[in-house]
C-alpha cells in the first residue's frame, strides 16, 4: 500500500513538475527565442523575454465568451483535452531521459498517440465555436493530420527497425548511447527530414500554417476563443514547441543526459532544433492545404519509404 | 458540402482598409463573390470643388496615403490642360523623379503585403525595409516621406538643390543590392511559384474587356503604359522598358512589379543625373472658363483627372477616377473556381486602394424607389418592432 503511494506520489512529482511546469516554462522560453529570432531575421526588435509569459496571464485575466449557438461543453473541454495530452507526452519523455528504468514497453506508441490529441481538441473546438472560418480551418486542421501522419509513422518505424525492434523510448536511448546517435546513418538523415517537415506541420508554422493562416481566416479554429480557454491553447501550442523537438532529440540524436556537462550538449541540440524550425518558418510562404497533403502524401512519404527499406538493409 | 457565405471585412487582417467582400464558397472552393466599398467615402471632389486651384492640390494630395503624388500630378496637368499650357523643362523632370519615387515605393508595399498575405512575413519586413530608404531619399528631395506637397498648376513648389542629387544617387545606388536580391528571393522561390504561378488568371482577352490598367494589365500581356503610350512628363527623354508578361496570373503581377522597380530605379538616375537648368514654375495667374483632363500612369495604372473652371478661382466640377476603380471588377474575372487560400493574394494582386476609389455608391436598386435617411429609420423602427413581438419583449 506504501509503495503504491509513494509510486503515486512520485508520478505525480513528474507530472506536475516535469510535465506541465518545466515544459511550459521552457516552452515559454522556446516561444520567446523563437520570436525574437524572428524579429532578429526581418530587421525588428522582438519581444522581452518575459513576454509570452505576461500573453499567457493576461489572456488568463480576460473574460471567456462562449459564441451563441456554439456546443458550450465541447468548446470549452476542447482546451483542456489538448493540453492534457501535451502533458503526458512531456511526462512520459521527461521520464525517459531522467529515470529510463519507471518506463514501460510500448511507450512510443502511446506518445504517438497522444502527440496527435493536441490537434484533435484543435479541431474539437473549431467545429464546436460554430463560426465557417472555424470550421475550415478546423477542416483544413484534419486534413494537415490525415496528410503528415503517415510519412510521420513510417519515419518512427525507421527508428525501431535501427534500435533492434523496440518500442520502448528508454530502450531507444539505450541503443543510440551504445552504437551512436540515429542521425549518423543514412536511413535515420532521411527519415529526420521527414520528420522535422511533420514537426513543422504539428506546430502549425509556416509553411503548414494553414489551419490558422491569419490573412485567409483569421486564426482558424481559435477565432472564436477568448480568455483562458485561448491561453490554455497558447500555453499548449508553446509546451509543443519544447515537447516535439524533445522527442525528437530523444528519437535521432541519442536524447538529454541531465548530469555534469552533458546537459549543456543538450541545450544546445534543442536550441539548434528550435533555431532550424525558426529558419524553416521563415523562409517559406504558406502552402495550400492541397499542396500541403500532395507533399506529406508524395515527396515525404517516398523518402521515408526509402527510409524504411535502407534501415532494414542495416545502412 | 453545403454553400457557406466567408466574409473578408469590413475589418479584416487582410486589408488594410475597410471594404467587404462577401465570398460565397463550397467547400473551399468560390462560386461567387459581391463587393462592398464606400466604407470611407470622404467627398473629396466636393471639398476640391470649394477651395482655389493652388489649394485643392493639396486637398487631393490626400486622396491616397500611397500613390499621393498621381492624384495631384493628374490634377495639374488637368488644370494646366484648361489653360492650355506647357510647364517648364526643369519643372517635367522633377514631377518625374517624384512619380518614380513614388512608384518605388508603392510597389515595394505592395510586395511586402503580398508576402504577408501569403504568409511570408520575412518579405514582407524585408520589402518595408528598404521602402524606408526611398522614403529617407524622398524626404531629401521634397522635405516629405510621404505627401510630398510638390506639385502646383503650372511646375513644381520646390527646387531639387545641387547638393542633394550625389546624396539621393548614393541612396539609390545603396538599395539596388538589396532589391536584386529581393527580386531572386521573390522570383525563384519554389514555393512561391506553386502558391501563384497559375492562380487567379486574368487572360488578355479579360483585361481587355474589363479594362483592367497599369501592371494588372501588363501581366496579362497588353502593353499599356501612358508613360509609353501618350508620354508626359519627361519619360520620352530616356530609354527604359515596358515591362509585359503574358500569363496573367498573380506571379506574372509580381514579375512586372518588381521588374518596374528597376525601370523606376534607372529612369530617376537618369534625370538626376541630366535635370537641365532653368525656371521650375510657370507661374500662372489665372485659369480660363473651360475644362481639360489629365491622366497619368500612376503605381496601379492610369489615373484620371477631370477639371472644369468657369473662370473663378476655384473649380467648377473636379472628376477623379482612381485605377482601382477599372481593377476592381476584375475580380469577376480571375477568382471564382479558386480555392478560399488563394482568395487573399489573387484580392491582393490588382493592388487594390480603397481610399482611392470610394466614392458613393447606389448599387443594384432592382428598379425599387431610392431610401434616403428618414426611410431607413422608419424601416429600422418597423423591424425592431416586428422582432420585439415576436420575441415577446415588451
Amino acid at each position: 500500500m506504501t509503495t503504491m503511494m509513494i509510486n503515486a506520489l512520485n508520478y505525480s512529482v513528474y507530472l506536475l513538475i516535469f510535465g506541465f511546469l518545466l515544459t511550459a516554462f521552457i516552452g515559454l522560453f522556446a516561444s520567446w527565442v523563437d520570436r525574437k529570432v524572428t524579429a532578429r531575421v526581418q530587421y525588428r526588435v522582438g519581444p522581452p523575454l518575459l513576454q509570452p509569459l505576461i500573453d499567457i496571464v493576461k489572456l488568463l485575466g480576460k473574460e471567456t465568451l462562449v459564441p451563441a449557438g456554439a456546443s458550450k461543453m465541447t468548446f470549452l473541454t476542447a482546451p483542456v483535452i489538448g493540453l492534457a495530452g501535451a502533458i503526458l507526452v512531456a511526462t512520459i519523455l521527461w521520464m525517459n531521459n531522467i529515470a529510463p528504468g519507471k518506463s514501460f514497453v510500448g511507450d512510443l506508441i502511446v506518445v504517438l498517440y497522444l502527440l496527435t490529441i493536441p490537434s484533435l481538441s484543435i479541431i474539437m473546438g473549431g467545429f464546436a465555436s460554430r463560426n465557417p472560418l472555424a470550421s475550415i480551418g478546423a477542416s483544413r486542421e484534419m486534413k494537415l493530420v490525415l496528410g503528415y501522419e503517415l510519412p510521420f509513422i513510417l519515419a518512427m518505424l525507421v527508428i525501431v527497425i535501427k534500435s533492434g525492434f523496440t518500442i520502448r523510448l528508454a530502450d531507444i536511448v539505450l541503443y543510440q548511447t551504445h552504437h551512436g546517435s540515429i542521425i549518423s546513418s543514412w536511413s535515420g538523415v532521411l527519415a529526420f527530414i521527414v520528420v522535422i517537415m511533420c514537426t513543422q506541420a504539428k506546430l502549425a508554422l509556416v509553411p503548414f500554417d494553414i489551419p490558422e493562416a491569419e490573412t485567409e481566416i483569421v486564426g482558424g479554429p481559435l477565432i472564436e476563443y477568448s480568455g483562458t480557454a485561448l491561453a490554455i491553447y497558447k500555453l499548449t501550442k508553446n509546451m509543443l514547441l519544447f515537447i516535439l523537438p524533445f522527442f525528437i532529440i530523444t528519437l535521432f540524436l541519442g536524447g538529454i543526459n541531465l548530469k555534469g556537462v552533458d546537459i549543456l550538449w543538450g541545450l544546445l541540440k534543442y536550441v539548434g532544433l528550435v533555431a532550424l524550425i525558426t529558419v524553416i518558418r521563415n523562409t517559406n510562404p504558406r502552402v495550400r492545404i492541397d499542396q500541403a497533403v500532395n507533399f506529406f502524401w508524395g515527396p515525404m512519404t517516398t523518402i521515408s519509404v526509402i527510409a524504411v527499406l535502407l534501415a532494414l538493409a542495416g545502412k | 458540402m453545403a454553400k457557406t457565405i466567408v466574409p473578408i471585412g469590413p475589418y479584416h487582417p487582410l486589408q488594410e482598409e475597410p471594404e467587404f467582400f462577401t465570398l460565397t464558397v463550397d467547400g473551399e472552393k468560390i462560386i461567387d463573390i459581391d463587393v462592398r466599398v464606400g466604407y470611407n467615402h470622404r467627398g473629396i471632389e466636393k471639398l476640391s470643388e470649394s477651395k482655389t486651384f493652388d489649394q485643392s492640390t493639396f486637398v487631393i494630395e490626400r486622396i491616397c496615403g500611397i500613390c499621393s503624388t498621381s492624384h495631384p500630378f493628374a490634377y495639374t496637368r488637368a488644370v494646366e490642360d484648361i489653360i492650355p499650357m506647357e510647364v517648364p523643362e526643369r519643372a517635367k523632370f522633377i514631377r518625374t523623379i517624384i512619380a518614380e519615387g513614388e512608384r518605388i515605393h508603392s510597389h515595394l508595399l505592395w510586395l511586402g503585403l503580398a508576402g504577408h498575405f501569403l504568409g511570408y512575413n520575412t518579405v514582407y519586413m524585408w520589402a518595408w525595409k528598404l521602402r524606408e530608404e526611398i522614403l529617407d531619399a524622398m524626404e531629401i528631395l521634397s522635405g516629405n516621406r510621404q505627401n510630398y506637397a510638390m506639385f502646383k498648376p503650372g511646375g513644381v513648389r520646390r527646387d531639387i538643390k545641387a547638393e542633394d542629387i550625389p546624396v539621393v544617387l548614393k541612396k539609390i545606388d545603396s538599395i539596388i543590392p538589396t532589391a536584386v536580391m529581393l527580386k531572386k528571393a521573390v522570383i525563384d522561390d519554389p514555393v512561391l511559384h506553386a502558391r501563384t504561378k497559375g492562380v487567379g488568371i486574368l487572360t488578355k482577352e479579360n483585361a481587355i474587356n474589363y479594362s483592367a490598367l497599369g501592371p494588372t494589365a501588363r501581366a496579362s500581356g497588353v502593353a499599356r503604359d501612358l508613360r509609353k503610350n501618350c508620354p508626359y512628363g519627361a519619360y520620352d527623354r530616356m530609354e527604359w522598358d515596358m515591362i509585359v508578361t503574358e500569363n496573367g496570373d498573380v506571379f506574372d503581377k509580381v514579375v512586372v512589379r518588381v521588374l518596374e522597380l528597376f525601370e523606376s530605379i534607372k529612369i530617376i538616375k537618369w534625370c538626376l543625373n541630366n535635370l537641365p537648368k532653368g525656371e521650375i514654375d510657370a507661374k500662372i495667374k489665372d485659369i480660363p472658363p473651360g475644362e481639360g483632363i489629365g491622366h497619368i500612369e500612376a503605381p496601379r495604372g492610369e489615373t484620371f483627372h477631370y477639371v472644369r473652371s468657369d473662370g473663378t478661382n476655384r473649380p467648377a466640377r473636379h472628376k477623379v477616377r482612381a485605377p482601382t476603380f477599372m481593377n476592381l471588377p476584375t475580380y469577376k474575372a480571375t477568382i471564382l473556381g479558386q480555392t478560399l487560400s488563394d482568395a487573399t493574394i489573387i484580392l491582393a494582386a490588382i493592388d487594390p486602394c480603397y481610399c482611392c476609389t470610394e466614392r458613393v455608391a447606389v448599387r443594384n436598386i432592382k428598379g425599387k424607389k431610392l431610401l434616403h435617411g428618414e426611410d431607413l429609420v422608419r424601416m429600422s423602427q418597423q423591424k425592431t418592432e416586428l422582432l420585439r413581438k415576436k420575441m415577446g419583449v415588451k
